[in-house]
């Protein structure tokens, strides 16, 4: 049952230093407060599992808490690339970042076998890429069928999954729309659930489309008014352009990084970053 | 796609990359349905639905079918693809139900790297010996779809660092090593048939799969291209030059940029 719980506590008591968690939201409604919250704890050794690494990522890696990435895409949505990403691959700094990398359609199927409790998916994928050569969650597996040959890759079944959504009611259900990704599935594949959402409010609001998640699948419910900023929170907020811009030049250089970690995140609380 | 002399804006009042731009919007006419992907690819299809095809039916992989955003896309997950979309779905529901059950005519694709076969490489580079391997972002859902889509546009600037003799890593297939390989791989779509540059246009030789240059942009030589080009680029036997761009297809292409930097 989901309880209300505050950022720090929620946090504290669900995720773990050497946990697998996936942060999703598919570049829209990315939890970057419950992240910061991990980077205030120190939460380390994490595993980090999430399709598209985005700034989010960038600043957990950048802080030293990731020893893997399990990923598809790791760039900087419409700016260029993850250079904090990008240093602990190519650099090890500040520490060698171990990677499992798949394509999308990989992912979203890997987290589909998560959520139904089964080893692997099948899908059509992977043919003649060079990817399946540098991991061993992706193999092949035979149609009893038909006889044919298909992609098959591993489960993903993270300790801890986090998402932001837009609402939750009084008991803990939880309700996210527009661009809704794979966060039911990422969700649903988890041992436990973390959801920070924009506000708690007595009845959800219908809305087209939207994913409803019973307050019985999920662990605790946090109230995180711009909890997804800079990314996009249909209904609440857009994506804050400007700062996606902006991380860039900070991303770039290791000394500006720390900096901006230290006055933005480790200086800040959950509260005050909340306020900004 | 006529017009008199009068009407044609003169060479100087275009770029390259609008040239590029505007030739892979053309591209896209007789298509239903395009999965765009972000940047050049999402320009050019929004450009398409503004000019020659306006029921172009715009495809997302954050799971948006039927998009008409009013302005460019900031990233995948713009709420503009949603709000103005016929159905939003999940992101394993957009690769498995749509892209990968066969029903969506092209794929629209950017590259960091391209070989003579059209296959690309969005992964990793290598730089030399003794240093590490330069990170790319990763495949995202380019090999899908160009494994599942009918068939397969790709758009890119012409340089030797994009068009390489040998690609550092095969991250999407195009025509693999050459005739019958798709087939081998069990790859059902038609591949890549067209590369669109800022230079001209590759297709791929239908004897030998391998790109050959087919068409210049006006004012371009077949030696830039070839300079411009990492492996002994071949050049068909009657090379075409591209339509100049219209002077609607630079003024919507110029208001679709422009209401593209307002909205950040």
């Amino acid at each position: 049952m989901a309880d209300i719980r505050t950022l720090h506590d929620a946090v504290a008591e669900l995720i773990h230093d050497g946990d697998t968690v996936a942060m999703e939201g598919f570049t829209h409604l990315i939890p970057f407060a419950a992240a910061h919250e991990i980077i205030r704890q120190g939460i380390t050794d994490l595993t980090l599992v999430r399709m598209t690494p985005d700034v989010i990522y960038d600043q957990l890696i950048g802080a030293g808490l990731v020893r893997k990435l399990v990923f598809s895409w790791g760039g900087n949505p419409g700016v260029g690339s993850l250079h904090r990403f990008r240093d602990a691959v190519e650099n090890g700094w500040p520490r060698p970042l171990e990677l499992d990398e798949h394509s999308h359609a990989g992912m979203a199927n890997r987290y589909v076998a998560g959520a139904s409790r089964l080893p692997f998916a099948v899908l059509r994928g992977y043919r003649g890429s060079d990817i399946p050569t540098r991991t061993d969650t992706v193999s092949t597996v035979t149609c009893p069928f038909t006889g044919e040959e298909l992609a098959a890759v591993a489960a993903i079944n993270p300790d801890v999954t986090v998402i932001h959504a837009q609402q939750a009611d009084r008991q803990g259900n939880v309700r996210l729309w527009g661009l809704v990704g794979v966060q039911k599935e990422a969700a649903l594949a988890a041992d436990r659930v973390l959801v920070t959402v924009e506000e708690i409010v007595d009845e959800l609001s219908p809305q087209a489309g939207a994913v409803t998640l019973p307050a019985w699948a999920i662990n605790a419910v946090v109230e995180v008014p711009g909890g997804a900023h800079p990314s996009y929170a249909a209904g609440y907020s857009v994506r804050d352009n400007d700062f996606y811009k902006a991380w860039d030049p900070i991303a770039r250089d290791r000394e500006k990084f720390q900096a901006w970690i230290r006055e933005h995140v480790l200086e800040n609380t959950a509260e005050g970053a909340a306020a900004r | 796609m006529t017009q008199t002399a009068q009407q044609a804006p003169a060479a100087a009042e275009w770029t390259s990359d609008e040239l590029m731009t505007i030739n892979a919007a053309r591209a896209l006419v007789g298509a239903r349905t395009v999965f765009v992907g972000i940047g050049l690819p999402s320009t050019a299809a929004n450009l398409a639905r503004r000019t020659a095809h306006p029921d172009l039916v715009l495809i997302y992989e954050s799971g948006t079918l039927g998009s008409k955003p009013t302005r460019l896309p900031l990233s995948i997950g713009d709420g503009e693809l949603a709000d103005t979309a016929d159905a939003v779905v999940s992101v394993p529901e957009i690769f498995n139900y749509w892209l990968q059950a066969g029903r969506i005519d092209v794929g629209f694709l950017g590259a960091a790297q391209v070989d003579r076969y059209a296959n690309i490489n969005t992964t990793i580079v290598d730089r030399g010996p003794d240093k590490p391997e330069g990170r790319l972002p990763g495949a995202g859902g380019a090999p899908e779809i160009a494994a599942n889509c009918g068939r397969v546009l790709m758009v890119l600037r012409h340089s030797t660092r994009n068009f390489v003799k040998k690609l550092d890593f095969v991250t999407t297939v195009g025509h693999g090593s050459g005739p019958g390989d798709r087939e081998r791989l069990g790859l059902r779509g038609a591949g890549p048939v067209a590369v669109i540059t800022d230079l001209g246009i590759l297709r791929p030789d239908p004897a030998t799969s391998e790109l050959v240059l087919t068409d210049l942009h006006p004012g371009v030589t077949v030696a830039q291209v070839r300079a411009a080009t990492g492996w002994d680029l071949k050049v068909a036997d009657t090379v075409a030059t591209t339509e100049p761009p219209t002077a609607d297809e630079l003024a919507a292409l110029r208001a679709l940029q422009a209401a593209g930097r307002s909205a950040t």
